[in-house]
């Protein structure tokens, strides 16, 4: 292995030969690009989507959670938000769906900023109750506003043309774009995780005296992974207001960042591939329970328990130190 | 690699007498309780310090103050004519100033490359990574080894290694020698002779006093969060008696 000779030319450890991607974290993209393929032609495709948009939601949460060690309680503050923004976007102001899952996204980053600006002065407990208070707030400001429709939500929001040309109404074609964004969106996060970005973040999660003392300006990292990590969720709370034509409270609601939590920690914190484990069992769940009413709940709190009591790593992290392989 | 490789365009290679650091009534606290009543210090550039004193007389704190990682301190710390008491623990790493702790805070969940890549570069003349390589050659076997995965000594010289590329010329070592096998300790006190040479100036905080008197210029003794003594090196046998005084038990 080489090293580059000339370290006066570099701020931050950009030039590594651990950057690149392992062969078999491109295997296990490739597998999953695959099975996302060809699952849409055996299972129905919108529940799919539903486990994409959630999975994309959890590896944000993820994000902030499993690498920069900051619990946050109010994502769904995020997810939410944007979802309603693409969806005012989409049905009343007639934008194409890209366009306002766009929208939606900035809506989120930039809630993120003012959030994250607050919440990122505490630690810990502290900073997971003031992410929490201020979802809160946003919940109750989707409950007042006049355009979100409060206990209505925004429903019946178009799902247009894609680029203004290609109809999204057939699930097949949507199913497509929606993979191509929740896709783009974990590639996304997997370079921003192994960048030199991502390096100091996980070293003030690890020791943040020491990261400072070396000269980093910690807030400022924690904050730019705050407003990823937000705009991330957004992004998948865009996405999905136009899978489901709809935008409600339940998006915004504390139980969805609860959801969040539930779903990364299942599948592995920190690990790159656990939270999309997470999202599908959770979401699998949801959905094939249904009928069980509101013992759906008491099983994901019994599975839960079971989570921290048997492999408190999560399902990927578990199987991560069976291989001895960070997945 | 031949010795002459190592050398950078570092100006001072002796110890010049324009003092680099002048600590001045420095004290600190630790929530409630007053640790440091009075550390006065003067380091001159290319010096190697060293603070010796007893357990909980307040070296380690002494160095940590320096570099502003507590949160009340008061007096004064000049280092190249700036007085750093103001600044965040951020600027004065970037002023040239850097610290290995005890703990040694090597990143766990980095590899030995990223670790020793990590550290933002502050200013020129920082060692390049091969001649961090030629000072501790087990670094380099051990490239994409886990921070934590690495023995004690390997860790330690990751720990060191990692701050010489940034180009702070002040450094402060903690303990470097604790709990290392006699053989590392030996390496560890090649590596500050070294140092010294290349032109780097040292605050050491040594229990370890033979040690301490084979590398060091100077010793200051820390007695109760004061700086009660200093000793010159060569002047280290006249002084056996008081200096057994002040560290024995």
């Amino acid at each position: 292995m080489s090293v580059v000779a000339e370290p006066n030319t570099m701020r931050l450890p950009e030039e590594r030969t651990t950057g690149a991607m392992p062969g078999y974290h491109i295997a296990i993209f490739a597998l999953l690009l695959g099975l996302a393929l060809i699952a849409p032609f055996f299972l129905y495709p919108v529940f799919l989507m539903k486990v994409m948009c959630f999975a994309l939601f959890a590896c944000a949460l993820n994000l902030l959670l499993g690498f920069g060690g900051l619990l946050s309680f109010g994502h769904a503050a995020f997810f939410g938000g944007a979802a309603y923004v693409s969806a005012h976007a989409a049905k009343v102001w007639g934008l194409t769906p890209e366009v306002a899952i766009i929208l939606g996204t900035l809506s989120g980053a930039l809630l993120g900023l003012v959030i994250g600006s607050f919440a990122i002065r505490r630690q810990g407990i502290y900073f997971a109750m003031v992410t929490l208070a201020f979802a809160q707030m946003v919940y109750f400001a989707a409950l007042q506003m006049p355009f979100t429709g409060g206990e209505d939500g925004i429903q019946n929001v178009p799902r247009g043309d894609l680029f203004g040309v290609i109809s999204l109404n057939s699930d097949m074609s949507l199913y497509f774009m929606v993979l191509a964004i929740v896709f783009g969106g974990l590639l996304a996060i997997y370079r921003i995780i192994h960048s030199p970005f991502g390096q100091v973040l996980k070293a003030i999660r690890e020791n943040e005296p020491r990261a400072i003392s070396l000269g980093y300006r910690v807030n400022n990292y924690k904050l730019t992974v705050f407003v990823l990590s937000a705009a991330l969720a957004g992004l998948a709370g865009a996405t999905k207001a136009i899978v489901f034509q709809l935008a409600s409270l339940t998006d915004v609601h504390w139980s969805m960042s609860g959801e969040a939590v539930l779903m990364t920690l299942i599948g592995g914190m920190g690990t790159v591939f656990g939270p999309l484990v997470g999202a599908a069992i959770i979401v699998t769940m949801q959905n094939y329970l249904a009928s069980l009413g509101a013992w759906v709940t008491i099983i994901q709190g019994f599975i839960f328990v079971i989570a921290v009591l048997l492999f408190r790593e999560g399902v990927v992290g578990l199987i991560a130190k069976r291989l001895r392989r960070p997945l | 690699m031949a010795e002459a490789a190592l050398a950078t365009e570092r100006p001072a290679t002796a110890a010049s007498a324009a003092p680099l650091l002048t600590v001045r009534g420095l004290e600190a606290w630790y929530g409630e309780s007053h640790v440091l009543h009075g550390i006065d210090l003067d380091v001159r550039s290319g010096e190697v310090v060293t603070l010796l004193g007893r357990n909980g007389a307040g070296k380690t704190t002494t160095l940590k103050s320096i570099m502003g990682m507590l949160p009340k301190r008061k007096g004064s710390v000049v280092f190249e004519g700036k007085e750093l008491m103001h600044l965040p623990a951020r600027h004065i790493a970037k002023a040239g100033i850097a610290i290995c702790p005890e703990e040694r805070g090597v990143f766990a969940s980095l590899s030995v490359q990223e670790n020793l890549m990590l550290p933002p570069k502050v200013r020129d003349g920082g060692l390049s990574v091969p001649q961090i390589f030629e000072l501790f050659p087990n670094l380099k076997e051990r490239l994409s080894s886990q921070g934590t995965k690495l023995s004690g000594g390997e860790q330690q010289m990751l720990a060191i290694g990692r701050i010489l590329r940034t180009g702070a010329n002040l450094l402060l070592l903690d303990e470097p020698t604790e709990g290392l096998a006699p053989v590392i300790v030996q390496q560890i006190g090649h590596t500050i002779a070294r140092l010294k040479k290349e032109g780097f100036t040292i605050v050491l905080v040594e229990q370890n006093f033979h040690f301490a008197s084979s590398v060091a210029d100077r010793h200051y003794i820390v007695e109760q969060g004061r700086t009660v003594d200093m000793i010159e090196n060569s002047e280290l046998d006249a002084n056996m008696d008081k200096l057994h005084a002040y560290l024995g038990v």
